[in-house]
């Protein structure tokens, strides 16, 4: 069953640009190879077999900036990595998205000190932030699947 | 937020030869983002050519102030930050701090709950060798191994989440004891693990011991001899590969560990394929001793009587008054320590993590240091780098396994 049998015989389907421009950012969106602390270690869980981020598309885990689309901050951020952290983002071509896991990146968590950002939010724009420490898999593929929900309502002249 | 700033070359001359001065060496920032860093780890790299000559760590990338955040916390609620050091190692850095809290406080501790530590820090051993072996292979370009060994933590985190309702950050052990008994299905989920685990290291092995890419990159690469290892205090696998029997399990027993039998591979090369094969073989000794602390598990309580330090459980609470006002003060003050300080010391995956704890009479610690065994072993790196391939250093860097939270702390 696919789009051919909904087509019947016209062959022709209409819709508009960014519907179609937004479906397609969400089906191969690639996060960036980042991880900071103890998030990234259930991130690299979310990517192994048990729980299979590729199948949203996101198998594909790029370590340079200039080839991601998504950064998913995965830990805490400390004051010396916050400007590293920055740098990364302004690399990274539009259009991008950044995911906070985990209470740390959220909004400090447990750390409320000298050394942590009490939430990335203050050096990075973020569209969706996952609750826990550390996030289950499962809570960050719910985290995706949120932001895939927002980029296909996104509208273009939002983005210029 | 404060800048990356600009640095000129005349700040760090005295780290770099002399060639880099004039330009004939190249300097390389290798991280922090970098996949192979294992983390946020910076290293300045002196190259001529292809060959390392100098490599220069930068840390403190993730610096957290767990130390100082512990000294804000009474002896209870500080348990939780040490979840957050090594995040390989969460439950071993819980037994490191619940021992040295028992030490101050001079606190008992059940048999069923030492047997129970020593299952579920073995079980963590396993875990944290298991991403080990799943990153190197994967900085190896063995993706395979990534999978495979993913599958077999899942499994082990499945315990933790049964018998703590995490699968991380468990805070499962507490001072004089653990926070309650396990689940009856607990027995069966570790006798399926133990049942399986032995033809999986099997399956891990027929994948790279013999296989020739893989000596061909770890075979007489990084090697440390047992002089430089002792002078560096590099403790644990990395030590265990250039031939020094020292594992504190066997040298200076904690939980009952003098009551299993196990052995404590050693290899003599110093290599990188050594520390391979150190490991591996630490796989099956873990889980000879959790095999042996399940059968020799004993029946009994899993917290210690003492009220002064462990609360009562629920259903005294409500019929004894005094139960009661334990239960308040344990949780409205917490429990004072008395004015001393200790060094207690645990084998970590890494090797040895030890805790310094000074108390001065009230409920929160005066001063918390941490020896972590990433520091360490992250410090020997620069010599046994030199003269090698940037790739090579890939190789070297997850042979000793480093975690930075560990380091940074």
């Amino acid at each position: 069953m696919g789009v051919e049998q909904k087509l019947g015989n016209m062959g022709v389907v209409t819709t508009t640009l960014e519907s179609v421009v937004n479906w397609s950012r969400t089906g191969a969106m690639w996060p960036m190879l980042f991880g900071l602390a103890c998030c990234a270690i259930e991130m690299m869980s979310a990517q192994a077999a048990n729980y299979d981020m590729s199948r949203f598309g996101m198998e594909l885990m790029r370590a340079s900036p200039r080839q991601s689309d998504l950064m998913i901050v995965a830990g805490r951020v400390s004051k010396k990595m916050g400007p590293v952290l920055r740098r990364l983002y302004d690399q990274m071509p539009e259009p991008k998205w950044v995911i906070a896991m985990g209470d740390c990146a959220s909004c400090g968590g447990v750390f409320n000190n000298y050394a942590i950002y009490q939430g990335v939010d203050e050096i990075v724009p973020v569209d969706v932030f996952v609750a826990g420490c550390p996030p289950r898999p499962e809570a960050l593929i719910h985290g995706v699947l949120t932001l895939c929900e927002k980029v296909k309502g996104e509208k273009f002249k939002d983005l210029a | 937020m404060s800048q990356i700033e600009e640095v000129s070359i005349e700040k760090f001359k005295h780290l770099v030869s002399e060639r880099a001065l004039t330009g004939e060496t190249m300097l390389l920032n290798m991280g922090p983002q970098h996949p192979s860093t294992h983390g946020v780890l910076r290293l300045l790299l002196e190259l001529d050519g292809e060959i390392i000559v100098n490599c220069i760590p930068d840390i403190g990338y993730l610096h957290t102030g767990i130390e100082k955040n512990m000294e804000a916390k009474t002896y209870q609620k500080a348990e939780v930050m040490t979840d957050r050091l090594d995040y390989m190692n969460t439950i071993g850095n819980n037994l490191a701090y619940v021992i040295a809290v028992e030490k101050l406080v001079d606190l008992d501790v059940p048999a069923r709950a030492q047997g129970l530590r020593v299952i579920l820090t073995e079980l963590q051993r396993i875990a944290s060798h298991l991403v080990w072996l799943g990153t190197s292979g994967l900085d190896l370009a063995a993706m395979s191994m990534f999978l495979y060994c993913f599958r077999e933590r899942e499994q082990i985190l499945d315990i933790f989440e049964l018998v703590s309702g995490q699968r991380m950050m468990t805070t499962y052990f507490r001072p004089g004891g653990v926070w309650r008994d396990v689940p009856v299905e607990f027995e069966k989920a570790v006798r399926d693990f133990i049942r399986i685990f032995p033809k999986r290291i099997d399956e891990y092995e027929s994948l790279l011991t013999k296989n020739p890419l893989f000596i061909d990159r770890m075979v007489a690469i990084g090697c440390l001899s047992k002089e430089v290892a002792l002078q560096y205090g590099v403790t644990g696998p990395a030590l265990r590969a250039s031939g020094v029997d020292w594992d504190l399990r066997k040298v200076r027993p904690y939980s009952g560990y003098e009551q299993y039998d196990f052995n404590v591979p050693t290899r003599t090369e110093g290599d990188a394929y050594a520390r391979y094969l150190v490991r591996i073989d630490e796989l099956r000794e873990s889980l000879k001793i959790v095999e042996q602390a399940l059968n020799k598990l004993p029946l009994g309580p899993v917290r210690s009587e003492n009220r002064k330090f462990v609360p009562p459980p629920r259903s005294e609470i409500g019929v004894s008054m005094e139960s009661l006002i334990h239960h308040f003060k344990l949780w409205t003050e917490g429990f004072p320590a008395p004015k001393a300080s200790i060094y207690s010391a645990v084998e970590s995956p890494r090797g040895e993590l030890g805790l310094m704890l000074e108390g001065d009479g009230g409920p929160k610690p005066l001063r918390v240091h941490l020896r972590t065994p990433s520091f360490d072993n992250l410090a020997v790196l620069p010599q046994i780098v030199k003269g090698h391939l940037v790739a090579d250093l890939v190789a070297i860097l997850s042979s000793i396994d480093i975690v930075l939270g560990d380091i940074d702390r």
